[in-house]
């Protein structure tokens, strides 16, 4: 079918095992999309290394929030090909450049010109580096990733250390955070004294870029010393995270939750879409008399295309009711960004949070459209502390009766949202039967994986009793598909 | 497949200068999809935020390669007889009446049902062009998830069945691009079909590059500001950052007002430009001005 050469068998090799490693991290690559990949690989030589993983993930890739880790596993089996790695030679020609020319510019105190990289200290290896931030110097940096590593990081071969461990000693002999000052410092003499708000902030921000870019050098060397060290597969599956939609809310990484939040805007979206759709494609209801007839007109009275009436099904009326303590909190956040991201799909949503006291929060969420920073105040303000901070359901839920008991109805659907981990206080269960008894549904939504459950000081099974269903929700994935039902 | 794909470009390198003589500012992601689509002869599904330069990176490929661009609009209710082909009724009908005393009707028949009956919609078109054509079906993610099968035939075989015609099939691959702005998630079938290629917010060198090609006048100063400023506000949490589209925009306004230095005030006074939420504007100022 193609002019081009019929790939290398080590190519074919390379990117079987790398398919199969796409689909243990849970990517859903079909048959045909591998035939493409082997195709591509033909046509864009490995060299190019850019387009060559664009192209590759072009036919394998379908869904952009798995780009990530697309990107993951291309440069764990792709790291030891590509000129990057070849170059290796040229940037230490580069490195000890350039410390000759630094050397013979402060040639007076000069200590015997030696030229060889091995005699840098640390200062002389920072002080290279900030100029290579300054200019923004591409080649210079690589080669300084290079070098901290095979100075700092101590990788010894065979030795059973994750490579977070090995950009950690690195970072440490850098002091990145002080380099930042540094940089900012030299632009602030550049401009000739004082910088403006947004001349620092620009400046800052350009400065923190490149160091990032710094940082993604250091981990592409680890990495590919690793990759050299322990062989492609081993490294792969060490580096095996989940999808976003898979993270668990209550184990997520900084950089994590920063996917999951990225990840929730489309999901919303579409998830409203799709509701949006089944409202108005829904279930056929009687036929409708009159409109048929109207349409028959224009089939010479001929009722030729029947018309149905559609149910419109009422939106529910939502009461969220959500632990917000330590370990729940992002579960929690999460949750309520979700429903307010559709509060177009519920006739009316109220919120409250409690961790032992319990606070109604909906008013946050209608005085501003930034769903980001009402949460910020559901964190800083909401009176959710009674006696010690530590989660006490019973208490929350009785207070909870008390106060807003009278405003749950029939229309309404009430979602209880936590671990049910009570620090063994008194549980107060009878108050989720009583509202059970006057809402249309409640419940409860468990961020903890099944097996936990009832087990410690959980007592999601004595609540649960109470309610119409609990769901566990540990993930994106699990979430959406139960707002997906309730809508 | 009924015919090779036509090997336009000699290499990655190729497509991504030939696109930058037609001001059109690629990276090594946009330009090798785009040459591997010409060599796989596989449509391009191309998704991302608004204005980020989907539809004219189609508009674009066809002007670099010379041919000519055949879009079709996509939009809620889109059906087969304005995506493919329809059959003339009025003229079908004159036929009828005109030659209702002399031939038979299966004669009638076979003529009304023929190339000069057909009024031929963009993917049929696309198909059955003589010369070289991209062939640009724009927003898919707005049509029904039901309409897309109408797509399918044409992605997979460059070819459309017409029941009273027979199948037709396409003389040449055109190049073929799908733009979505991910407002729904589009079948796993019309995926599997297509390259994917997500575009996103250009970097800031990329930015500055197309500020400086398509404001004309601008500075290479401003331009390095404009670019900068907007990566900044991208980085904030915002409702709808702001797209490529909307910085040439702001670009060109403070072009007009004759600025070529953007301080605080500036960036305050124009931040509407280039912010469509009063939220949005209000965050992004603070952010910028922060004491
Ligand atoms: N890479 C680019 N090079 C040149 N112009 C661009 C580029 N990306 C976007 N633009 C410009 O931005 C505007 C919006 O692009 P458009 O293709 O309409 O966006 P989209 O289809 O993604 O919504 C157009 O004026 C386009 O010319
Ligand atoms: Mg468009």
């Amino acid at each position: 079918m193609s002019a081009a050469a019929a790939p290398q068998k080590s190519m074919l090799d390379l990117l079987n095992g790398f398919v199969a490693e796409l689909r243990n991290a849970g990517l859903p690559v079909s048959l045909t999309e591998n035939l493409d990949a082997m195709e591509a690989v033909q046509h864009i030589p490995i060299e190019d290394r850019e387009a060559f993983k664009y192209a590759l993930g072009a036919t394998l890739i379908k869904n952009n929030s798995h780009w990530r880790a697309f990107e993951t596993v291309f440069e764990v089996y792709f790291s030891l090909r590509g000129p990057e790695y070849r170059l290796a030679d040229a940037d230490a020609s580069a490195i000890d450049e350039l410390w000759r020319e630094m050397q013979e510019q402060q040639a007076e105190e000069n200590r015997g010109a030696s030229g060889s990289m091995d005699a840098l200290t640390p200062e002389e290896i920072a002080q290279m580096l900030m100029q290579a931030l300054l200019n923004a110097d591409q080649a210079m940096m690589r080669a300084l990733a290079k070098q901290s590593v095979q100075r700092f990081a101590g990788m010894e071969p065979g030795r059973p250390v994750g490579g977070t461990y090995y950009l950690y000693r690195t970072l440490r002999n850098l002091d990145l955070d002080g380099m930042l000052d540094k940089l900012m410092e030299q632009a602030a003499q550049d401009a000739g004294g004082e910088l403006t708000h947004l001349e620092e902030r620009l400046e800052r921000d350009e400065f923190e870029h490149r160091i990032d870019e710094f940082k993604k050098e250091i981990e592409a060397e680890i990495r590919r010393r690793l990759v050299a060290d322990r062989g492609v597969e081993a490294m792969a599956k060490t580096l095996r995270k989940p999808l976003p939609e898979d993270v668990e809310f209550m184990h997520a990484s900084r950089d994590e939750m920063q996917s999951l939040k990225k990840a929730l805007q489309p999901l919303t979206r579409k998830l409203a879409a799709r509701l949006a759709r089944k409202r108005k494609h829904g279930r056929k209801g009687p036929l409708d008399f009159r409109n048929t007839v109207r349409h028959s007109l224009s089939y010479g009275g001929v009722p030729a295309e029947p018309k149905f009436k559609y149910p419109r099904p009422a939106k529910p009326e939502l009461m969220v009711i959500a632990d917000i303590s330590g370990s729940v909190a992002a579960f929690a956040r999460f949750t309520l960004m979700l429903v307010y991201a559709m509060q177009g799909q519920f006739s009316k949503v109220r919120s409250f949070v409690f961790i032992d006291g319990i606070d109604e929060v909906t008013e946050f969420f209608k005085s501003t459209e930034d769903i980001q920073e009402a949460i910020h105040r559901v964190n800083t303000e909401a009176d959710v502390v009674w006696v010690d901070g530590h989660s006490d359901y019973g208490h929350a839920f009785e207070v909870f009766w008390e106060r807003y008991g009278k405003d749950v109805g029939p229309k309404t659907t009430v979602l209880l949202l936590g671990d049910a981990r009570n620090n063994y206080h008194a549980s107060q269960s009878w108050v989720v039967r009583e509202i059970r008894q006057k809402a249309r549904h409640v419940y409860w939504l468990n961020p903890e994986p099944r097996s936990y459950w009832n087990t410690g000081d959980s007592i999601v099974g004595d609540y649960g009793n109470h309610t119409d269903g609990v769901f566990e929700c540990r993930n994106l994935r699990q979430l959406e598909a139960f707002v997906e039902k309730l809508a | 497949m009924a015919v090779e794909p036509a090997n336009r470009f000699e290499s990655v390198q190729q497509v991504r200068e030939g696109l930058k003589s037609v001001n059109y500012l690629a990276d090594e992601g946009i330009a090798g999809v785009a040459f591997l689509a010409d060599r796989l002869g596989k449509p391009v599904l191309v998704e991302g935020p608004a204005g980020t330069g989907k539809t004219q990176l189609a508009k674009s490929i066809a002007e670099m390669t010379g041919a000519r661009l055949i879009r079709l609009q996509c939009y809620e209710g889109l059906d087969e007889s304005k995506a493919l082909y329809e059959w003339n009724y009025k003229k079908q009908l004159l036929r009828i009446q005109a030659d209702r005393t002399s031939d038979s009707w299966s004669e009638v028949h076979d003529d009304i049902f023929s190339d000069e009956f057909l009024l031929t919609r963009p993917l049929l078109e696309a198909i059955t062009a003589p010369d070289p054509v991209v062939l640009l079906i724009d927003e898919v993610d707005r049509v029904e998830v039901e309409t897309e099968a109408l797509l399918l035939e044409i992605l997979s075989d460059y070819q459309v069945s017409i029941p009273e015609l027979g199948t037709i099939e396409a003389k040449q691959i055109p190049l073929v691009f799908l733009t979505s702005n991910n407002t729904r998630e589009l079948s796993e079938a019309l995926k599997r079909r297509c390259l994917y290629l997500h575009v996103d917010y250009p970097s800031m060198e990329r930015e500055k590059e197309i500020v400086l090609t398509k404001v004309p006048g601008v500075t290479e100063h401003l331009a390095d500001q404009v670019s900068r400023i907007v990566r900044s506000i991208r980085m904030l949490d915002l409702k709808k950052s702001p797209s490529v589209s909307e910085t040439l925009d702001w670009a060109r306004t403070l072009l007009l007002l004759n600025i070529d230095t953007i301080d605080e005030q500036t960036a305050k006074e124009t931040l509407h430009i280039l912010l469509k939420y009063q939220t949005d504007i209000a965050k992004a100022a603070k952010e910028l001005s922060v004491d």
